[in-house]
């Protein structure tokens, strides 16, 4: 990714996370958080500290984590059950059909380093099948926020909010995007940028990468829409149906598998109100090969230019 | 290739710490504290134990080892490595873009590696399976896995140890590494499962306790030698996480921590003076 020329300062939103969480624990004692091990790689370390009784840590153990979520939530407590994303739904995902989602129970599952974030840490590590899989359940928010402030937006939505959400947190590092004060609302995309030629629909860290591809767009004369869509379910179909409608063109990017993420969501509301040609972009059908998250991003055609060359390719189909 | 003498091993092992400790420092990423502590367990297994064949891999009638706490795959591709499974340099591309070796092992690239591993608690139950094809089939090839200690907290191991019990498979052997640290404390503190030789023989299972430093207690507890038949080995291997590097030993900062220059040059330099 080139590098642009006054280089915006990088945050985790680990840390929006844990400082909003922290925060909220401090004014409601029925916050916990639990977690399987994973105290540093979740920087829940400064949350022990200040509440430790409210620290449960089941050790490494993902089903037997989600299922104690489930048992706090039913006495009373709200529980963020917070792990590394893979492990977090791929291990435990019965435990969130069942005891999260059918059980209809107040859990915050926040999945850490998320997507490619792990980069060459391997296949294993990568959560890019999360979207798809959470999103099939019912009574479950999917939200995977852009920056710091959507992050702590969210947290203070998710800890008010009565029912099960998906927070899907990153550590790598990304600008700033929304306006300081932003308030969260599920199922709400924010327009980061107008435009009339095509729409660029992102989250997560694809959300500045699009931001930026719609730059690169403008150079050319094209006029990029960039919508930020956290909540992948449910979907903001009023916003995408419009999208279809004035633009007519629409490039999902996501840091997941091409298969039932954003892009899957955004078409379903696509091809069955408004058919417009649409390009999504994301991981194809493999497992992806050793790299940092950035680095697999650009290999995957999702760099600023590789967005804006698929978005240019996909308005020589508009009709 | 001929087995190798405690000796031998003993400076094998030096040998592959160092090696280990480069290819983490270099790439700036690994987890140097569990690969450290087995270090010799891995050594004796590739250079005396096992029967297996560079040239073959696939050999069917090959004893198969699975590395379950696959996050310390790097000393697992050193091993592999010396023992000609993978071309020595080839290390240096350790998480390196497009390397074949990230950092959790995968068969489908690596030769000599079983089964992909990294979520941990999967070793195990994929091993029963292994020693189970073996008795199906009259197979006398044996099946060895390594977990850590903190992994033995995932509820499929328990289900797995069941199983082989149930199943007699006297031809598997469950070798724990027993550091006593996790990731981000130490199991005493998190979900402690020590003793954790009388709750192998709980479920059923031959237990035996080692110093997994000491390369003669390696080598006798791994032998099939004077084993009980019908009932799976488990080896409680104590050993210390960073064994060998006195700053990172039993000290759970370690986990994955990547030593500075200035730590890299008195780690290796411990290891050296370890090898006169
Ligand atoms: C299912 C799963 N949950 C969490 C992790 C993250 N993780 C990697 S290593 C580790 C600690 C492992 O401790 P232990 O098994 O004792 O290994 P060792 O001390 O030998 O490094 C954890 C929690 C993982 N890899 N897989
Ligand atoms: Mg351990």
């Amino acid at each position: 990714m080139n590098a642009p020329t006054d280089t915006p300062k990088l945050h985790d939103c680990r840390d929006a996370f844990v400082e909003t969480l922290e925060a909220l624990a401090a004014e409601d004692e029925t916050i916990v958080a639990v977690v399987n091990d994973s105290v540093g790689s979740s920087k829940l370390g400064g949350f022990r500290d200040k509440f430790p009784d409210r620290l449960v840590n089941v050790g490494i153990a993902e089903q037997n984590m989600v299922g104690v979520g489930a048992g706090l939530a039913n006495g009373g407590m709200i529980p963020f059950v917070t792990g590394a994303a893979p492990f977090l739904t791929g291990r435990a995902l019965e435990q969130i059909k069942a005891d999260v989602a059918y059980s209809e129970t107040n859990v915050k599952l926040v999945g850490i380093s998320s997507g490619l974030a792990y980069g060459n840490l391997g296949a294993t590590h990568h959560s890019i099948e999360d979207f798809a899989w959470i999103r099939a359940l019912p009574n479950i928010v999917v939200v995977a926020p852009a920056d710091r402030i959507e992050t702590a937006a969210a947290v203070a939505w998710a800890a008010e909010y009565e029912g099960g959400v998906f927070l899907r947190l990153s550590r790598v590092g990304v600008p700033d995007l929304l306006p300081e004060g932003h308030v969260f609302v599920p199922g709400k995309a924010n327009s980061l940028r107008d435009g009339s030629d095509v729409t660029l629909i992102a989250n997560g860290v694809l959300s500045h990468r699009a931001l930026a591809a719609a730059a690169l767009l403008d150079t050319k004369g094209i006029s990029a829409r960039v919508l930020n869509m956290a909540t992948v379910r449910p979907t903001d179909a009023d916003a995408i149906i419009s999208a279809a409608n004035e633009t007519g063109a629409i490039v999902t990017c996501e840091e997941h598998t091409i298969f039932g993420g954003l892009g899957s969501a955004v078409a379903e509301v696509v091809v069955q109100n408004a058919p417009v040609p649409m390009t999504v972009l994301g991981v194809p059908g493999e497992f992806a090969p050793t790299g940092s998250a950035n680095f697999l991003l650009d290999h995957y055609g999702m760099s600023p230019e590789g967005i804006a060359a698929s978005a240019e390719a996909l308005i020589t189909r508009k009709s | 290739m001929k087995p190798f003498t405690p000796d031998e091993l003993r400076a094998k092992a030096n040998q592959i710490r160092r090696r280990d400790l480069q290819a983490v420092f270099e790439a700036g990423a690994g987890h140097i504290g569990g690969e450290m502590s087995v270090t010799d367990i891995l050594t004796a297994l590739y250079f005396n134990v096992l029967r297996v064949a560079p040239q073959n891999p696939l050999d069917p009638n090959r004893d198969r080892l699975v590395l379950s706490k696959g996050h310390t795959a790097c000393v697992l591709y050193v091993t592999l490595a010396e023992r000609g499974f993978i071309p020595k340099e080839e290390i240096t591309t350790f998480l390196q873009p497009m390397s074949r070796l990230n950092g959790h092992p995968n068969r489908t690239k690596v030769p000599g590696v079983e089964t992909n591993t990294g979520p941990l608690g999967h070793g195990l139950p994929v091993a029963v399976g292994m020693a189970k094809a073996a008795k199906i089939s009259g197979a006398d090839w044996k099946t060895y896995v390594v977990t850590g200690d903190g992994e033995m907290q995932e509820g499929s191991n328990w289900e797995a140890i069941m199983a082989a019990a149930q199943f007699g498979l006297d031809n598997l052997t469950l070798i724990i590494d027993h550091n006593r640290l996790q990731q981000g404390a130490r199991l005493a503190d998190t979900n402690n499962l020590a003793p954790i030789a009388p709750r192998l023989e709980a479920f059923g299972w031959e237990a035996v306790e080692i110093d997994g430093h000491n390369m003669d207690e390696i080598l006798a507890a791994l032998s099939h030698e004077g084993r009980t038949p019908g009932k799976p080995r488990g080896i409680v291997a104590h050993t210390n996480k960073g064994h060998g590097i006195s700053f990172m030993s039993d000290n759970v900062a370690w986990h994955h921590k990547v030593p500075n220059a200035e730590q890299y040059a008195q780690a290796m330099a411990e290891l050296e003076e370890a090898a006169q």
